[in-house]
């Protein structure tokens, strides 16, 4: 029995139907991440799990008693906002303390763990500031320690970098997890940002459509997508995917490919004649400028540094875009493109895709 | 604009004395006619050079005017505590009823709430000549007429739809997550309005109570058929100065200044809010 359950979710705004049943169970102490595009209904799920918002049916349960008929002050959880809503006339203490006055704890005792609370988060200088006086990275953290302080058994974080510079989202991203765990307590995080899903969750949930298209480790969900939307998602730059139609060629299959005919290696006999988007992820393609064994002639259009990595614009014969990337010392060889390139593509770790559905179709039979 | 050009500062300058004068004027010379008898207020050509006397405010104040005609008992200052005492509990009351259904409008859809809402807003543009007569009416029937009660029910047309109009804007202002939050952390409903709601939306508040109070005080055709001399404000008590003997201008000018004084001072006190919570309240609907 899972320690927070959500039991076929579903709920619906004027027409629009934003959860379809959907049901997701967390661990204690566990941090599971819910990604998706916006407007998919990952705020709306936190609001169901905190009491404010009611779903039409589902049921959610907490250590497996249902708490639907319980209000947002009975249930016990903490929640940070995406856009803080901190209240603007209490002092940054004031917003902290909430949770335990409303527990009606002393007043030494608060003091004491505001301040505990507020070191821990490194704003024990502002403690007296009232919200318009905080900088963001300020307000987002104040948010978090209102909804950590109390030790709720659930903490649900609505996107809470959404709104913070970059710098300190690559800070938080570090230093979120830390403090996630000495938490101990079950996590909800809400993003829509995959490296933020990657590097935070010990599970990713993918909400898609009002349902939870794939519930996984997040290498996993990387390596072995459940759709072609997750495989999208998923990944920056975003996967490269055509559509192909496997044949039989000796004793395997073989496709036509940017102008060359291609014998798939592994066993993909599942696959003969059937229609599929084949997904080839971008850091599986190698770009050589001599000749190589198996190598691709094409042509490359555009070089552009992304992070630590470089992104190639490559243009098959078939007059195809095809995205790879290449390591920042690998990107002198290119100079600033418009050449002759080899590609070696390593077909062993393509995806294929059901093209109507969108599902991925098993590796082998 | 360029405000910087000399030019264009002289002729805002000149712009400005010319409004001020045109809205200011009037009252400048009611203040003047207060301080003179009726003789000197009625000197052909007026001058503005007078002896000033005190008489008309120490006939207000005593409750005796005494003119050619002999001496005439005058409530006014009986009619200033009814002004004082009908505006507040009206005002106290259509906050008590209108600040919660403001709320209510603001965070809930339910049936009909446009149509309610509206139709409150309704009794604002209504002529009060219109519900009047069968309102006198009734009152006859069950026996509110000329009674502190009936005045402050009917004073609820002009309050309430004020308030509700005003303060809903404010509270729709408010992020609803700030509540969201504070129930999560743990603080029950009510607890959420009277420590989230209701002082975030103060400054609407103070406008919307202010207004009303200063539109009920003004009111004067409600208590000219609803009450009797004994339960009237000032606005209706002034009209016991036009006497058989003739209409006394000094008293009704001091009249006129005693009255707007309470009003004015509370304005003064409350510009900020004032300005600020009817430019919000009015442009978001």
């Amino acid at each position: 029995m899972a320690f927070l359950d959500l039991d076929r979710l579903s709920l619906a705004f004027k027409k629009e139907q934003v959860l379809k049943e959907a049901s997701l169970q967390v661990e204690r102490g566990e941090t599971v991440v819910v990604f998706g595009p916006s407007g998919g209904g990952k705020t709306v799920l936190l609001r169901l799990v905190s009491g404010v918002m009611q779903p039409d049916s589902g049921d959610v349960r907490l250590n497996g008693h249902s708490i639907l008929d319980q209000g947002p002050e009975e249930r016990g959880v903490g929640m940070a906002f995406q856009n803080f809503a901190l209240y603007p006339h209490m002092p940054a203490f004031e917003n902290i303390a909430s949770p335990l006055r409303a527990r009606r704890l002393a007043d030494s005792e608060i003091e004491r763990r505001v301040h505990e609370t507020a070191r821990l988060l490194k704003i024990d200088h502002v403690l007296k500031h009232f919200p318009r006086e905080l900088s963001n990275g300020q307000k987002q953290r104040t948010a978090l320690g209102r909804a950590l302080i109390a030790g709720p058994e659930v903490l649900l974080l609505d996107d809470p970098l959404r709104n913070v510079d970059a710098k300190l989202r690559y800070e938080m991203r570090i230093e979120l997890p830390r403090l996630l765990k000495s938490f101990g307590g079950s996590v909800l995080y809400v993003t829509q940002d995959y490296k933020e899903a990657m590097a935070l969750g010990d599970r990713v949930a993918v909400l898609l459509d009002g349902r939870f298209l794939q519930i996984d480790r997040p290498a996993e969900i990387y390596k072995n997508p459940a759709d072609v939307r997750i495989a999208r998602l998923f990944g920056d730059p975003t996967i490269n995917l055509y559509p192909v139609q496997p044949r039989p060629a000796g004793n395997g299959v073989e496709i036509e490919l940017f102008g060359s005919r291609i014998t798939l290696p592994g066993s993909h006999g599942h696959l003969q004649g059937k229609e599929c988007l084949m997904g080839l992820r971008p850091e599986h393609i190698h770009v050589h400028t001599e000749p190589v064994d198996g190598g691709l002639p094409m042509e490359l259009d555009a070089v552009t540094p992304l992070n630590v990595r470089t992104v190639l614009f490559l243009r098959t014969q078939d007059n195809r875009e095809l995205l790879a990337t290449c390591s920042e010392h690998e990107q002198g060889n290119f100079g600033r493109g418009h050449r002759a390139v080899h590609a070696r593509i390593d077909f062993e770790r393509a995806l294929f895709f059901e093209p109507a559905s969108g599902i991925r179709l098993p590796a082998a039979a | 604009m360029d405000r910087s050009n000399p030019v264009t500062k002289i002729l805002r300058g000149l712009a400005l004395l010319a409004v001020g004068l045109f809205f200011l004027f009037p009252l400048f010379w009611v203040a003047l006619m207060s301080f003179q008898t009726n003789e000197q207020i009625l000197r052909i050509p007026p001058s503005i050079v007078f002896e000033p006397t005190l008489s008309n405010y120490w006939a207000l104040i005593s409750g005796r005017l005494v003119s050619t005609a002999g001496v005439l008992e005058i409530k006014f200052m009986g009619n200033l505590w009814n002004s004082v005492f009908l505006s507040t509990t009206s005002v106290a009351l259509a906050l008590i009823l209108g600040v919660p259904a403001a709320y209510a409008f603001a965070r809930f859809r339910f049936r009909l709430s446009e149509d309610i809402a509206f139709t409150l807003l309704s009794f604002r543009f209504a002529p009060p000549l219109l519900v009047l007569l069968p309102l006198s009416l009734y009152f006859q029937d069950i026996g509110l007429t000329d009674t502190y009660v009936g005045l402050i029910w009917v004073y609820q047309l002009i309050a309430l739809p004020l308030i509700l109009w005003i303060v809903r804007g404010y509270f729709e202002d408010i992020s609803p997550d700030i509540e969201h939050a504070y129930r999560i952390d743990g603080h029950s409903w009510w607890k959420t309005f009277t420590r989230i709601a209701l002082p975030l939306a103060r400054p609407g508040i103070a406008a919307a109570a202010l207004l009303s109070f200063i539109f009920c005080w003004n009111n004067f055709i409600f208590a000219l058929i609803l009450a009797s001399a004994g339960k009237q404000p000032v606005t209706v008590g002034a009209l016991a100065f036009v006497t058989a003997s003739g209409i006394q201008y000094g008293q009704i000018a001091a009249a006129v200044i005693l009255s707007i004084l309470p009003t004015l001072l509370l304005a003064l006190y409350a510009q900020r809010y004032l300005v600020e919570g009817l430019s919000l309240g009015a442009v978001k609907g």
